[in-house]
């Protein structure tokens, strides 16, 4: 369990935050800049020094000002990414990685040197110096010189922020590599919806130094009145699916999931593995009738449930597929023009190449992993 | 004419043995004194400020004479030396590295002050993050990163020491082969008939020192900013 419950003032900035939530998988901070997400994770990490309040990781009270408890950093072993990786320039990579290894309290670490190498395709980087590397290459370093600290949590602070998307892509897997190999939670901040889809279970939302909600990640970003803080032009609904058929033919894969079945273009994993894909509002349209001839491989029965109140030519509605949360995003019109009210049956047409193949996050627990390359079955 | 003699020679000697001394019991206390005028708010931070910059501004001769007052037989610090630990600073080559190293001072606590204060804190902070505390925070990341700013410092407080003569000549007087540093014998020289060629010789080897050492501080220089190009 994490817990926080801290109020500090930074002149005109105050933040008031509690939260409570497992401590299992990733646990996304998420809200607009500005919103003391990092103040936040400073205050987990010892950095900085709330006025008042308690923080506790598993039972172990690391702040609590009421009994005077303020562990310093080093005492608090948890893991911090930085987004500017704050690698020592004066060490080579050997040395930056081994420098929370050698400090390790605990006679046996959890993750050991090697591993971490390997896990993080470091291998070829150790003699070198931070100065020479590319920002992928730094943050990956940043990333095991904080796990090899054997971190009771890992905190990571924006740690994408600072690289363009190609980069990303060659970050992004290792971490998922991370959450899926060790036990390691990770508090994992972010403003960009469409990573912590990909990477996180828990969702905790932050506005205005305040913690607005916590909850599942589908949970919350289906949730209307959430919707100024979830981000509108990422908007969409995240649902559970499980591959039910690979149809080599024409390359694809169904899922199913509580609202019916979705053709997808080929999704790489073992039958009966559990998927969370999210569907974009914006890749979604309605129609009353079930459509004929139509390209559209995905159409399923709703109904609708809830219509945006948001001003502008465009509406986000809620719709209810047989219990699953889809969101659709059509214009004002169209709601006049097909008389659209809660309760109305409708028809969801999703295209099949409209679900964003690099949102697929995995689910937590046993049934996280990808079945491995090998074990592949068609 | 270029042949240098003993008595040189010993000049020579003994200003490099003062300058080593000098910079060598400072470095610590320079390095010290540069935290905490860097990374410290206290009610008498800017008086400790001044004190230590006030060599700079002073006569030299002033200085020597305050170290005089201070740490002769009968000053107040210098009787307890003398009756506790037998030890006499004035007239003795330990007082002219004593006068070198006050001179020098505000120089070599300038450029380490300088140097930490450009040291990145969210370093130390990583560092803290990873289970080191601020003593080893201190050796393994902010001392390496100031390491231009301790090695400038050397160097400047080593010429300044080489060159230093007004507090010297005051407080540890102007004894062969104990005090004659090579600036204080130039003097001689220059007051002595017929010392022109041995001040000559004097002033050259003076240049040579000089250049040597400025040399090699650029070449150390360039290599530790080769290291610690991020």
């Amino acid at each position: 369990m994490l817990k926080m419950d801290v109020a500090a003032r930074f002149g005109d900035f105050a933040i008031e935050a509690k939260l409570s939530c497992e401590t299992t998988g990733i646990i996304a901070l998420f809200g607009r800049s500005g919103a003391g997400k990092t103040s936040l994770i400073n205050m987990l990490a010892g950095l900085t020094r709330p006025q008042r309040g308690r923080i506790s990781v598993n039972g172990n009270v690391l702040f609590d000002s009421a009994r005077g408890i303020d562990l310093p950093p080093e005492s608090r072993r948890l893991g911090y990414v930085f987004q500017e990786g704050r690698l020592f320039p004066h060490m080579n990579v050997r040395n930056n990685l081994s420098y929370g290894y050698r400090r390790t309290p605990t006679a046996k670490p959890r993750v050991e040197f090697d591993q971490v190498v390997e896990l993080l395709g470091l291998d070829r980087l150790l003699a070198r110096r931070p100065g020479g590397l590319s920002g992928g290459e730094k943050q990956r370093v940043a990333l095991g010189r904080a796990l090899l600290a054997n971190p009771r949590l890992l905190l990571m602070d924006e740690p994408l922020a600072a690289l363009d998307q190609p980069r990303k892509e060659e970050v992004l897997p290792f971490i998922e590599r991370l959450r899926d190999t060790l036990d390691i939670p990770i508090v994992y901040v972010s403003h960009s919806m469409a990573e912590i889809v990909r990477l996180a279970d828990t969702l905790v939302l932050m506005s205005d130094g305040r913690v607005e909600a916590v909850g599942g990640v589908e949970d919350l970003t289906s949730r209307l009145d959430l919707r100024p803080l979830t981000g509108r032009y990422e908007a969409g609904a995240v649902v559970r699916a499980q591959v039910e058929r690979h149809d080599d033919s024409f390359g694809l894969t169904e899922l199913r999931f509580a609202g019916g079945v979705l053709r997808v273009p080929r999704v790489e994993a073992a039958l009966g593995a559990e998927l969370r894909l999210r569907i974009r509002a914006r890749d979604v349209s309605l129609a009353r009738e079930r459509p004929q001839g139509l390209s559209i491989l995905n159409i399923l029965p709703c109904r609708v449930e809830a219509i945006g109140t948001e001003a502008g030519p465009q509406v986000d509605l809620r719709l209810d597929a047989s219990g699953a949360a889809l969101w659709a995003r059509i214009t004002r019109r169209s709601v006049v023009d097909l008389a659209l009210a809660p309760g109305a049956p409708v028809f969801a047409l999703i295209k099949a190449v409209a679900i964003d193949r690099t949102s697929l996050g995995r689910d937590a627990g046993a049934n996280r992993f990808l079945a491995p390359a090998s074990s592949r079955e068609s | 004419m270029l042949s240098v003699s003993p008595l040189e020679m010993e000049a020579v000697r003994l200003s490099l043995w003062v300058a080593v001394w000098s910079v060598a019991v400072s470095l610590p206390l320079g390095v010290l004194t540069a935290w905490i005028l860097a990374r410290t708010r206290f009610p008498g931070h800017g008086l400790l400020n001044g004190l230590v910059h006030l060599p700079l501004v002073l006569p030299p001769v002033v200085v020597g004479y305050v170290l005089l007052v201070l740490l002769g037989r009968q000053g107040p610090l210098g009787r307890i030396l003398f009756d506790w630990f037998g030890v006499t600073l004035p007239f003795t080559w330990q007082g002219a590295a004593l006068a070198a190293g006050v001179m020098a001072f505000p120089l070599m606590v300038r450029a380490m002050r300088l140097s930490l204060e450009g040291v990145d804190r969210r370093l130390e902070a990583a560092a803290r993050t990873l289970g080191a505390r601020p003593p080893a925070v201190f050796m393994t990341v902010t001392l390496p990163l100031m390491a231009p700013g301790i090695l400038a410092g050397i160097i400047l407080a080593f010429a300044r020491a080489l060159g230093e003569f007004g507090a010297t000549i005051t407080f540890a007087a102007n004894i062969p082969g104990e005090t004659r540093t090579l600036p204080l014998a130039l003097y001689s020289m220059i007051q002595t008939p017929g010392g022109e060629g041995p001040a000559f010789r004097l002033a050259i080897l003076s240049v040579l020192i000089s250049l040597g050492a400025l040399i090699v501080s650029e070449a150390l220089a360039h290599r530790l900013r080769a290291r610690l190009a991020a």
